[in-house]
């Protein structure tokens, strides 16, 4: 944000009097207040409502601030709100979203980076071939491979278990970062990986010491874009769990439609925050570097 | 004893681009071999094949006795020094250095006293705890000299090392790597597109064009004794003047007329009385047109020539005129008298000179 009054052309700002200035600056902020009101709108509705009571949601406006602050629909919502028969709240399929979530993130994220690192430094036969795959396996819709995955899942015997769930996000992750990690290296002279292999050093030696500490920022992007999308993945946590291994996305959508009677919106709301909260979390912390990282170029030198 | 380096019919292709062509070339220990040529012409490719680091099409290669065609670099006892230094950009410059010894294991107090040695002769020592990043150029050429001389190997190769520093450090650092050279009796191979550089450094030189070696020689026999047209235009600053003339014999002398954009031709005779065709290319340098009065020379033969150009260059005063239909430089005297659009006297020094056929660009002499 504190940049947008840099990039504004000098040469346009030095025709212009002090006055003028001021009050084009007053105006851009008022506009950019503006724009983030409106997109924290929904967000401030949700955590008010998550904080009123049921009695208040009904009689009160939307958008008011809680008369009366109470944390009862949060614990509900964590620790037993129903999600269809059960009713232990989003607590115990959090803790799959995390086991599904963590290791998926790490072995693709790693298998992305040799995958990259091999595309973009050791060009061996049918490189370009195997990248190019690599790519379209980006753009395949999540529909299609539903089927095939489910007997692949299968035969290999883990299907509905935690296990399968992380290799099918593996799977689906790899072609965005083998992207991620092959752009990245293909801007790393080749000099270097020949200097390496003069010096002695062989394949892994020269990823692990030279390649990896170089790559701080794109890993960054990589883990941020592959947690995300793990964690919010609703589609493959539906159609590959069963009960007791469904992530918290699909425990959301039990809670908010299962439901009978009186609709506990202030319940509803606190459970999409808890499941929202992971993936907000790790942007407030890494987002800066995600921009970074997704705008640098890599060696300098 | 065996050459150091010997590469016997070598082929590269990549697809179905040819870009080294039979290449024949050995070195002895010791040597300064300069690959030298026009970017482009493969000598970065010809050292990446020495060095392993692209597989060859054809022909073997042998390092030290050994045959190394399909042994890997590692394995090779080579040290490479690259274009752009290709340092290891998370590593400090100790770690840069000793990168290689760690990989092979050796133990850390011989790594220690190796860096140490290392960083003393090259002056080094305040830098070893910096990031490339935080060198500047002519550090960071140190700096990667220092990662090829700790390894202590039986040939050095070096890839444009130079080409990226400012004119000044490129000309000490020359001297540097030539007083190296001398200290060490290291054997190197060199390539640059600087046809100074390699006049300077090598012992031994390899003149290359499109993939195909022109002439091998010492830097006196290519400089003296180019075999083409080629080599005769590419070594030397100025170049050589190469005027196009007509020979023929004379009482059992070989004449030769050149055409000047005035007058009669300029008649010269051939002092070793050479047996030529009748079209030939000419080849002086211009330090053999010359002041009349500066040359000793009992076979310098006079001619007057109306200058185009003078050209003042502090020690010398290089001068341009028109002869067989092309510009010619002569070198004179700082204090030479010559005047732009007046007729002076030159005296043609033939002692030296080459002789090309027109349509091959070959030597005839
Ligand atoms: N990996 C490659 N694939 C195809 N052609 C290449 C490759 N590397 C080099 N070449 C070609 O080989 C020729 C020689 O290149 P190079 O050895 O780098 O020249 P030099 O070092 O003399 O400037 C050039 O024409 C270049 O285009
Ligand atoms: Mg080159």
């Amino acid at each position: 944000m504190t940049d947008i009054s840099h990039t504004r052309s000098p040469s346009m700002a030095r025709n212009q009097s002090p006055t003028v200035k001021l009050v084009l600056r007053v105006v851009l902020y008022i506009l950019l207040g503006l724009f983030a009101l409106f997109y924290l709108m929904p967000l401030f509705v949700m955590i008010t409502t998550s904080l009123k009571s049921l009695d208040e949601i009904r009689t009160g406006d939307l958008i008011s601030l809680p008369r009366e602050v109470t944390l009862d629909a949060w614990k509900t919502a964590w620790a037993t709100a129903c999600t269809g028969i059960q009713c232990e709240g989003v607590r115990p399929f959090f803790w799959n979203s995390v086991l599904i979530a963590i290791p998926a993130v790490m072995i693709s994220t790693l298998v992305g980076a040799l995958n990259g690192y091999v595309v973009a430094q050791w060009r061996f036969k049918g490189a370009n071939i195997f990248f190019a795959l690599m790519l379209f396996g980006c753009f395949i819709p999540f529909q299609v491979v539903l089927l095939p995955m489910a007997r692949v899942l299968g035969i290999m015997g883990i299907a509905g278990t935690i296990p399968g769930l992380i290799f099918v996000h593996v799977i689906y992750g790899l072609g965005f970062t083998t992207l991620f990690f092959r752009n990245y290296y293909v801007s790393i002279p080749d000099e270097l990986t020949k200097a390496a292999k003069v010096d002695g050093a062989g394949f892994f030696r020269i990823f692990w010491s030279i390649f990896l500490p170089l790559s701080l920022p794109i890993i960054v992007v990589t883990v941020i874009w592959q947690f995300t999308q793990i964690w919010n993945d609703f589609l493959f946590g539906v159609s590959f769990s069963q009960a007791g291994t469904q992530p918290v996305t699909v425990a959301l959508n039990n809670i908010v439609n299962s439901t009978t009677g009186v609709k506990e919106y202030n319940v509803d709301m606190a459970a999409a925050i808890i499941a929202a909260l992971p993936t907000l979390l790790v942007y407030v912390v890494a987002g800066k570097y995600f921009i970074r990282g997704l705008t640098a170029g890599s060696v300098k030198g | 004893m065996a050459p150091i380096l010997e590469v016997k019919n070598l082929f590269k292709n990549y697809g179905a681009t040819e870009v080294l062509k039979d290449i024949n070339v050995s070195i002895e220990e010791g040597d300064f071999l300069v690959l030298v040529g026009p970017s482009g012409c493969g000598k970065s490719t010809l050292l990446n094949c020495i060095a392993g680091l692209e597989p060859i099409s054809g022909g073997e290669l042998f390092i030290g006795g050994q045959n190394m065609t399909n042994v890997s670099p590692k394995d090779r006892d080579i040290a490479m020094v690259f274009q752009s230094y290709a340092l290891y950009p998370t590593m400090t410059v100790a770690k840069n250095i000793t990168f290689g010894m760690k990989v092979r294991g050796i133990d850390q107090a011989t790594q220690d006293a190796k860096l140490k040695q290392v960083a003393a002769q090259l002056q080094i020592e305040p830098l070893l705890h910096r990031k490339p990043g935080q060198l500047s150029g002519g550090q960071r050429q140190r700096v990667a000299m220092g990662r090829a001389l700790v390894r202590d190997p039986k040939l050095f190769l070096f890839d444009e090392p130079l080409s990226n520093l400012d004119a000044k450090l490129r000309v000490e650092m020359r001297t540097e790597i030539k007083a190296l050279h001398q200290n060490l009796g290291a054997s190197m191979v060199y390539v640059t597109h600087d046809q100074i550089e390699a006049m300077t450094l090598a012992t031994k030189i390899v003149v290359m064009k499109g993939g195909i070696i022109q002439q091998i020689g010492s830097p006196a026999e290519i400089y003296n004794r180019p075999a083409n047209l080629f080599v005769a235009d590419f070594m030397g600053s100025p170049a050589m003047n190469l005027i196009p003339a007509k020979t023929r014999r004379d009482n059992g002398g070989t004449v030769i007329e050149i055409a000047r954009k005035e007058g009669d031709p300029i008649v010269l005779t051939d002092p070793k009385n050479a047996d030529l065709p009748e079209d030939v290319i000419l080849g002086v340098r211009p330090e053999d047109i010359a002041d009349p009065a500066s040359r000793t020379r009992d076979d310098a033969q006079v001619a007057e020539c109306v200058i185009d150009i003078v050209e003042p260059a502090g020690a010398d005063t290089y001068v341009v005129m028109q002869l067989g239909g092309k510009h010619v430089t002569a070198r004179l005297h700082a204090e030479t008298t010559a005047k732009a659009g007046v007729a002076q006297p030159l005296a043609f020094d033939l002692g030296k000179v080459s002789y090309f056929a027109p349509e091959t660009g070959q030597r005839l002499n």
